[in-house]
């Protein structure tokens, strides 16, 4: 009997032993970072673009507004180029790698302050609606069908040439016309919390609207927020892309990649300045890839059941 | 129903009115349209004198109401630049719009629905693995760029397909098509996919194609005629209700492939602030889009009377 008692003390002692606990601590997280391994690569590359972003001066030696005419359009590495020019120069003789990387700073900037904004309009307007209901969410939802009924892309393109093309403006204007993805959701999620009894309690103790609103809902909102806003980064900074792209977004000589492709439209007629084009396409393309399966590992982490859903 | 459709109608009312009136409001700022219909040596006096012809020193609301009394007679207007109603102009180039969406939607659809189905069949093998990152690829593309690079690559070297335009009628006009319909399309997909894949999983759990299977049918039958069949209603559903979006990635593709629709008409309007066709344009689409949206909630609605609510 003694010695079962002290068999099972044994396997008991060992099981919860510090360094059996340490490996499964160590196995759950290389099981948990091994299932969700597109959001691992997609982070670090993520914080790659961020040090480029921010270190770009410091990374290169040419700055990305000035060129040289007679080193124009060396090629890059692979096609014979010189390391001094690793990615090349442009038709007037800029170095296309430090304007890549300065490019970094352009895109995610533009995509984290216009869905900062955006995220801050949807969200109040969001809570208003589901919160007070009535002619309020009326006035709101009509709002969001109508934003939502139109492309987007249109209604931005006008407002830039009312504005003048300029940083501040497409900031503005991707942040104005991108709220109301977060309206809707916030909307039905406020409305299912607003029915719960800790909502009621707080009613009837008498905390304010405001307070309910702002520490006993929103709280519960963060998490869908944080997904939704992580794939709309991705998204705002393609649409800048493209509003630089027709020359109403950021103004050269600023180096953003989707003005980067408009230049390079006019070396596509050989096989030879095929980079051209390329290499601001796939910084784009890129950096939108590996937010968006940052967003997948987020929704996965934080959300569930949204995951059911897509 | 008739309450529902009813409602319905006039959210589509409201909305194409707080469109319209958005459009007019930038419109009307974008410049002096007296700037734009006069050349820049024209006098003071003569411009303020035209101003006054034209009704352009009156009231922004009182014009507005004299926009919307001959919008809705389909009046919008002659375009300051060709001097044509704006109207025709629109619907002149409605057909390359058309064309190309269905041609997108339709390479969209094939794409979409045999890899959701595969996807939600083989969940977690390789296929679904592919095919989520075909989804996140696609949904990571930037879609001018993949049709710059076609142009590129296809057309402009290999030449082996139109780089741009719209071609003549025929055999040229389908060639012309091509590249434009493969971008739509790769803009169209992944939601498509995505739908069909969360429609197609929630279906194979359900009790009647369990049913289906005890009845001994062939996995094939019961994915096709039992699961796929109540997974469209939703995924047409959805897809009705985004022809905003669809229409959006319209645009961006006419305007890398000089596609002459209403998306490239819109776009450069835009720029030559030419307003009543703008304004023309946008209407037309809000109008379309909204129908769109209208028509398939009736029928979702007409199938499943819990919607109507």
């Amino acid at each position: 009997m003694a010695s079962v008692g002290s068999a099972t003390q044994d396997s008991v002692n060992s099981a919860f032993s510090q360094q059996r606990l340490r490996q499964r601590t160590l196995r759950s997280v290389l099981q948990a970072a091994w299932k969700l391994r597109m959001s691992v690569i997609g982070g670090v590359i993520l914080l790659i673009l961020v040090f480029i972003a921010a270190a770009a001066p410091i990374l290169s030696p040419y700055t990305p507004e000035e060129g040289r005419t007679v080193d124009r359009l060396q090629p890059p590495i692979w096609q014979g180029g010189s390391w001094s020019h690793p990615l090349g120069t442009d038709g007037i003789g800029r170095d296309y790698a430090t304007r890549l990387m300065y490019g970094t700073r352009i895109a995610l900037a533009v995509g984290l302050l216009a869905t900062l904004l955006s995220g801050a309009i949807g969200i109040a307007l969001g809570v208003m609606a589901g919160f007070f209901g009535g002619r309020i969410d009326a006035i709101i939802s009509t709002l969001v069908n109508v934003m939502m009924t139109f492309p987007f892309i249109l209604l931005a393109l006008a407002v830039i040439s009312v504005l003048g093309a300029s940083f501040t403006n497409v900031v503005l204007v991707l942040g104005i016309g991108a709220w109301p993805i977060y309206t809707r959701v916030v909307k039905f999620e406020v409305e299912r919390i607003k029915s719960l009894d800790y909502i009621h309690a707080g009613r009837v103790l008498g905390v304010s609207n405001l307070r309910l609103m702002a520490r006993h809902i929103m709280p519960n909102l963060v998490n869908a927020i944080i997904v939704i806003g992580t794939v709309q980064v991705a998204r705002l900074i393609i649409s800048e892309a493209f509003l630089s792209f027709l020359g109403l977004g950021i103004q050269p000589p600023t180096p953003s990649w989707g003005y980067m492709l408009q230049e390079s439209q006019a070396f596509m007629f050989s096989w030879s300045d095929i980079w051209l084009p390329t290499l601001p396409g796939l910084a784009i393309f890129i950096t939108a890839l590996s937010i968006n399966f940052v967003g997948d590992g987020l929704r996965d982490l934080m959300d569930p059941h949204q995951r059911a859903s897509l | 129903m008739g309450a529902y459709v009813m409602h319905r109608v006039i959210q589509m009312l409201i909305a194409v009115f707080g469109i319209s009136v958005i459009v007019f409001i930038i419109t009307n700022m974008i410049g002096d349209p007296v700037n734009v219909l006069l050349p820049p040596e024209t006098p003071y006096e003569q411009r303020e004198i035209f101003r006054e012809e034209m009704g352009f020193n009156r009231p922004l609301y009182i014009q507005y109401a004299d926009f919307l009394s001959s919008a809705v007679r389909g009046d919008f207007g002659n375009s300051f630049r060709t001097e044509r109603s704006a109207l025709s102009l629109v619907m002149e180039r409605m057909p390359a719009t058309l064309l190309l969406t269905v041609a997108g939607t339709i390479l969209a659809t094939v794409i979409a629905i045999p890899m959701g189905i595969l996807s939600a069949y083989k969940r977690y093998t390789i296929w679904d693995n592919l095919s989520t990152l075909f989804v996140v690829a696609g949904q990571a593309m930037p879609i001018f760029w993949l049709g710059l690079m076609l142009i590129i690559v296809f057309g402009v070297n290999l030449k082996w397909l139109p780089p741009s335009g719209y071609g003549e009628m025929g055999i040229d006009r389908l060639k012309h098509l091509i590249l434009p319909t493969v971008v739509l399309g790769v803009f169209l997909a992944p939601v498509t996919e995505r739908l069909v894949r969360s429609g197609m999983l929630d279906a194979l759990t359900q009790d009647y194609v369990r049913t289906a299977r005890a009845k001994g049918l062939s996995e094939r039958v019961v994915l096709s005629r039992h699961a796929f069949r109540n997974t469209m209603i939703p995924v047409i559903t959805v897809l009705g209700l985004q022809f905003g979006q669809l229409l959006g990635g319209a645009v961006i593709t006419e305007s890398v492939f000089a596609w002459p629709g209403v998306g490239l008409l819109a776009i450069d309007s835009i720029r030559n602030a030419d307003f009543p066709v703008t304004q023309a344009a946008v209407v037309t689409l809000a109008i379309i889009i909204s129908l769109v949206n209208l028509s398939v909630d009736i029928l979702v609605g007409f199938i499943d009377p819990r919607l109507r609510q």
